[in-house]
Order: C-alpha cells, then sequence, then structure tokens
C-alpha cells in the first residue's frame, strides 16, 4: 500500500497528472508545541515522475511545501493506458513509489 | 604519560559522538542521498543567492506570459495553491519563490521534453509576501509575481 494517490488523464492531446503524498513535510524551523524544542527537518527533497520510463518532471523540494504536498503537472504524447510512475525521495534518505495508467 | 594519552582518546570519542548525535538529530542536516538537490540554493537566504546557485544568474527578466494562480488573500499560511503556467517554448525549469520565507526558494521544477510548462503545487508563506514564478528557457530568465496576504504564518508556530 503507498501513499501516493495518482490520477492521470488525458485531454486534448495533454495529460494532467495529479498526485497527493502522504508527508509531514517539517522545516526544521519550527518548535513543539509541548517540548518546546526545534521539530527536525523532514522533507520531500526530489519527486521524479515517469511515463513509460522516460523521465516527464523532475521537483526539487524545500520544507516550503505544504505538509501533504499535492503537485500536478501536464505533458505531451501521453496515452490511455500508458504507466505513470511517481517516486519521492525524502531527506532522511526514505523513498516511496507508486503507479498508476492514464485514464 | 600513559594516562595523558588516555585523556586524549577518551576527549576525541567525545567529540566524535557528538557530532554522530547532532546528525542523528538532523541539527547537521545530512546531505545523504541526492546529488542533484541544490542544497546551497536550498538554504539561501535571499532571493538572487538561491536564483544565482540554482540558474547561475540572477537576472530575470520580467514577463507577462508568466501566469501565477494563487489567491489573493491566503487565510492560512500553511497551505497557499499556487499554480504557474506559460505559453513559452523551449521551458527548461520552473522555480517557485515565496520572497518573505526564511529559505525563499520553496522548489524547482525540471521540466523533460515531453512536459508543459504548467506546475500546481500548495505552498508554506511565513507572511503576506509576493509569490515569484522564475521560468528558465534556454539561458535566459523570465520571472513574474504576486502578491499574496497571509492571514495566520504558516512556518513556525
Amino acid at each position: 500500500m503507498s501513499d501516493i494517490k495518482i490520477r492521470a488523464k488525458l485531454k486534448d492531446g495533454e495529460t494532467e497528472v495529479k498526485c497527493l503524498m502522504s508527508h509531514p513535510m517539517e522545516t526544521g524551523l519550527r518548535k513543539d508545541s509541548k517540548t518546546g524544542e526545534l521539530v527536525p527537518a523532514h522533507f520531500i527533497q526530489e519527486v521524479v515522475c515517469k511515463s513509460k520510463d522516460q523521465v516527464v518532471m523532475t521537483a526539487n523540494w524545500s520544507g516550503g511545501i505544504s505538509k501533504n504536498p499535492y503537485l500536478a503537472f501536464k505533458f505531451k504524447g501521453g496515452e490511455v493506458g500508458d504507466p505513470i510512475e511517481i517516486t519521492w525521495t525524502d531527506n532522511m534518505g526514505e523513498t516511496q513509489n507508486a503507479a498508476d495508467k492514464i485514464t | 604519560m600513559i594516562d595523558a594519552k588516555r585523556r586524549i582518546l577518551l576527549k576525541g570519542s567525545l567529540a566524535a559522538g557528538t557530532v554522530g548525535v547532532a546528525v542523528g538529530a538532523g541539527l547537521l542536516s545530512p546531505s545523504l542521498v541526492l546529488a542533484s538537490w541544490n542544497e546551497a540554493a536550498f538554504h539561501a537566504k535571499d532571493l538572487p543567492t538561491a536564483l544565482t546557485s540554482l540558474m547561475g544568474s540572477d537576472a530575470a527578466e520580467t514577463s507577462e506570459a508568466i501566469k501565477i494562480k494563487a489567491p489573493d488573500i491566503a487565510e492560512n499560511g500553511a497551505v497557499v495553491p499556487v499554480t504557474v503556467e506559460t505559453d513559452m517554448a523551449g521551458v527548461k525549469s520552473i522555480a517557485i519563490v515565496a520572497d518573505q520565507n526564511q529559505t525563499p526558494l520553496i522548489a524547482s521544477f525540471d521540466l523533460g521534453e515531453s512536459a508543459v510548462p504548467f506546475v500546481s503545487t500548495r505552498i508554506k508563506m511565513a507572511k503576506t509576501s509576493n509569490v515569484v514564478a522564475v521560468v528558465q528557457t534556454g539561458d535566459k530568465l523570465y520571472s513574474n509575481a504576486k502578491e499574496v496576504k497571509v492571514t495566520i504564518g504558516g512556518c513556525g508556530g
């Protein structure tokens, strides 16, 4: 079970991919309200989006992206049934991967 | 003599221990995995420094061809939806910046050949400021900005 939700829709020759990831996205600047200590930085640094093993887009992020990040992008040349693959890696070295098909 | 060496050794291992703990707690963010993640740019405290380390220059020309969709007033700075779109040709990358954030550079998107210059995401904003989108085409930089008023800041708290 992966925590990345993907919707990929083909419309007028362009595929719009929308995805939601589940991640705390801590900047490292926020203080814990109970202990007053800084919460360590923990955020997604890189998201790689592939279609048919070709990289469509690479996103590099800081902690300035909201918690449970949303990302949408478009590309040309996709066809219904083509696979879409999203992989993220965070600053702790964790990584997650999900795949879906264009509809 | 032996005793003195023992002291030195102890000191040394203690120091190493402290560094280890600091790394473990994420105080020294270990740049462990990603070669492409531009640490200098993402840790830069102002926009020109961030742009220079990210794109090699901060000389961006203002262009109305870049469309930024963001709310005029964001009640919650922790979640500000931002969409950047342009009809320019040959866009290589798009960067999103909130210029009053502690580290202004929020995201950079490297577009592949088939990608359309369109990205949409949600960002955090510390306070009312401009959301700046920087678009790189070939060797030129273009930017546009839109002010977003923030009622409750989304960083720290």
